[in-house]
């Protein structure tokens, strides 16, 4: 991927999505995309754009998730789901290292993932925005990560403009979104009769090449024009950021924190949803099973973890965070505040999914206006 | 009677004890059948009623404790069962916790007694059911209704080397989403109790679009009067909820 200024757009007709999965499968891919399943939008293997939520978009609002028709013909019109990219470069769980012992030392073998190349379509603006975030947590730095970096070479994105954002979307606070601009090799805008097309790099190119493409009509970009920027102009959900981070240092001893804590069930959903939380727990296995003579080798396995569950901040005799009002307030500190002295850039990109996927719909934006306020 | 053939470290004794249960939990263990082919190389099954009726004599590495203390006999046997063990893990709702059975102990005990059996002077019961470690020292356990296999496989494992069991004890919700299901809450409105329950199911009943029902009781912290409140507004009366 480059950072080239995206190429003039071009018009794919409807009837012609299908080219580009097998376009993108000539090259290799494994694609996924968004499709419905067990009530909401995800991630998964799409074949056909048969499997596209066809004519569906979501009503999502804090701790509520909806699927409803939308009266149109649109593949694209759901604007996200639980799922992110980040399992697909940070993996929920994998193993890290095999131990086995070596004389009368012990030897560790570096595992590398199974990384085949991998086509993500229908990918947002802030999904690629976070794909940056963690970008700079994973890859720059000293330690850059071989098992981040494996994967994350291997995937082509096909982003998707958003022409109509959900309630609890905010990306236009956070500068992300909703139109795509960086980071994509392939970003498409949905109209009635097909898709406005724009290559992000060299390999987005060379797959656009294989497209059956015309230029697009005027008239078709004046009308993208006008969506995005009602898109952004009807944004509802705001999150003030001018102030950040130091609104959250001084407010560290609000009454605000206990009263979020009496609500929050510290169940650590939204940072599994999160798209830039990497927070993970490193734990050695004893291998199981013949020929391993139970706990002769061991493997480390690394699975994501969360900054709500208490046991993530015990050391030796003692927790540094025992009630969740102490946790909740590491998270939102850590994501609107000390991220950005710790990484350059905030750990929000207003994606809303921990607002829409927290069971007790706690809302972040929310939660900054009230600790806004004068503590009672 | 050592049971290890020369030149073999000597094996781990296991013995596996039964209270008031359904057994379901030692069913667990009895389902590990492949691993138990290649464990018993390393552990010798002592006392385990359910999988054989020839036993031996005490004392034994490691004990795995299913079900609860409902009896005054039990409470001695038990006593006896910790004097006999170096570590002792217990397994199971039963164990752990009192299991269902503990619902007596918001009861009159001698009050049930007489609407079930005929004859109720001959039942020599405790008014509570109450889990083994209100009565002995317990070094750790295994949460689960019942227990997850995987789950005995590992601290059986951890037992030879010698180390502690190493299970979460966090919320279901994590596995839940580790593993990608989408949460039932919050799509479909269900009062999945997976925010206050412990991980250790692999969240099996959200991953076929079933609300969790706690099998692995309380997980670390919870917050379950904030859930409680949901369920509520989610449409659930105080009556649905315990
Ligand atoms: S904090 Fe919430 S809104 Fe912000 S990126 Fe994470 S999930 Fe999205
Ligand atoms: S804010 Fe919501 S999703 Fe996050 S831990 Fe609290 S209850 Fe769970
Ligand atoms: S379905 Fe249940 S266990 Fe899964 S995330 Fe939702 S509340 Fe948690």
């Amino acid at each position: 991927m480059t950072g080239a200024k995206p190429a003039p757009a071009q018009f794919l007709a409807r009837a012609d999505l299908q080219r580009l999965l097998e376009a993108l499968r000539a090259r290799g891919y494994r694609v996924m995309g968004p499709v419905p399943r067990d009530g909401a939008v995800v991630f998964d293997e799409v074949r056909s754009v048969d499997e596209l939520p066809r004519g569906l978009r979501e009503a999502q609002e804090p701790g509520r998730y909806r699927l409803e028709p939308n009266g149109r013909d649109t593949v694209f019109d759901v604007v996200n789901g639980p799922g992110s990219l980040k399992p697909y470069v940070f993996a929920p769980r994998e193993k890290l290292l095999q131990v086995e012992p070596e004389g009368r030392s012990f030897r560790a073998q570096e595992l590398h993932p199974d990384a085949p190349k991998l086509a993500v379509i229908g990918v947002r603006a802030c999904d690629l925005a976070a794909l940056s975030v963690q970008d700079r947590i994973f890859l720059e730095g000293r330690y850059p990560d071989s098992y981040y970096a494996a994967r994350r070479r291997q995937l082509f994105l096909v982003a998707v403009n958003c022409t109509r954002s959900a309630s609890t979307c905010f990306c236009v606070s956070m500068a992300t979104g909703p139109e795509a601009t960086q980071g994509f090799d392939l970003a498409l805008t949905e109209q009635e009769w097909g898709f406005l097309v724009r290559a992000g790099s060299a390999l987005g190119r060379e797959v656009q090449q294989a497209l059956p493409l015309t230029p697009a009509p005027e008239a078709a970009l004046a009308r993208e024009r006008t969506s995005l920027e009602t898109c952004a102009a009807t944004m509802q959900r705001k999150l003030e950021t001018a102030d950040l981070p130091e609104v959250l240092y001084r407010n560290l001893e609000h009454p605000r924190w206990h009263d979020v804590g009496s609500r929050c069930l510290s169940c650590g959903n939204c940072t599994m949803v999160c798209p830039t939380c990497f927070c993970h727990d490193e734990k050695d296995e004893p291998l199981l099973g013949e020929p391993d003579e139970a706990g002769v080798r061991s493997v480390r396995v690394r699975e994501w973890d969360s900054c709500f569950n208490r046991e993530h901040a015990q050391v030796y005799g003692l927790n540094y965070r025992p009630k969740i009002e102490d946790r909740y307030r590491q998270w939102l500190v850590h994501k609107l505040a000390s991220w950005i002295d710790q990484f350059g850039t905030s750990g929000c990109v207003g994606c809303g999914r921990c607002i829409t996927w927290c069971p007790v719909g706690i809302d972040l934006t929310e939660e900054m206006r009230a600790l806004r306020e004068p503590g009672a | 009677m050592s049971g290890s053939a020369p030149g073999e470290p000597r094996r781990l004794r296991l013995a596996v004890h039964k209270f008031a249960s359904c057994d379901g939990c030692q069913l667990q263990i009895l389902n590990l059948e492949d691993e138990l082919l290649w464990l018993s190389r390393r552990i010798e099954i002592a006392y385990f009623l359910e999988w054989s009726s020839r036993s031996l004599e005490g004392p034994y590495d490691l004990a795995l404790v299913e079900g609860s203390i409902t009896t005054p006999r039990d409470a001695e046997r038990i006593r006896q069962v910790r004097e006999q063990t170096r570590t002792l893990i217990t397994i199971g709702a039963c164990a752990t916790a009192g299991g269902i059975q503990a619902l007596r102990n918001w009861a009159d005990v001698e009050e049930w007694k007489r609407q079930v059996y005929p004859e109720p002077r001959w039942l020599e019961v405790l008014p509570t059911s109450t889990p083994i470690s209100a009565h002995v020292r317990v070094d750790d356990e295994i949460h689960g209704c019942p227990v997850n296999k995987e789950q005995v496989l590992r601290v059986i494992v951890r037992a030879l080397l010698g180390t502690r069991p190493d299970l979460p004890s966090h919320s279901v919700c994590l596995e839940c989403k580790r593993q990608g299901h989408v949460c039932v809450v919050v799509a479909r409105g269900l009062p999945c109790m997976g925010p206050v329950t412990r991980a250790g199911c692999g969240a099996l009943c959200p991953g076929l679009a079933r609300d969790c029902y706690a099998c692995f009781g309380p997980c670390d912290d919870p917050n379950p009067e904030a859930l409680a409140a949901r369920f509520q507004d989610l449409g659930l009366g105080a009556a649905d909820r315990v």
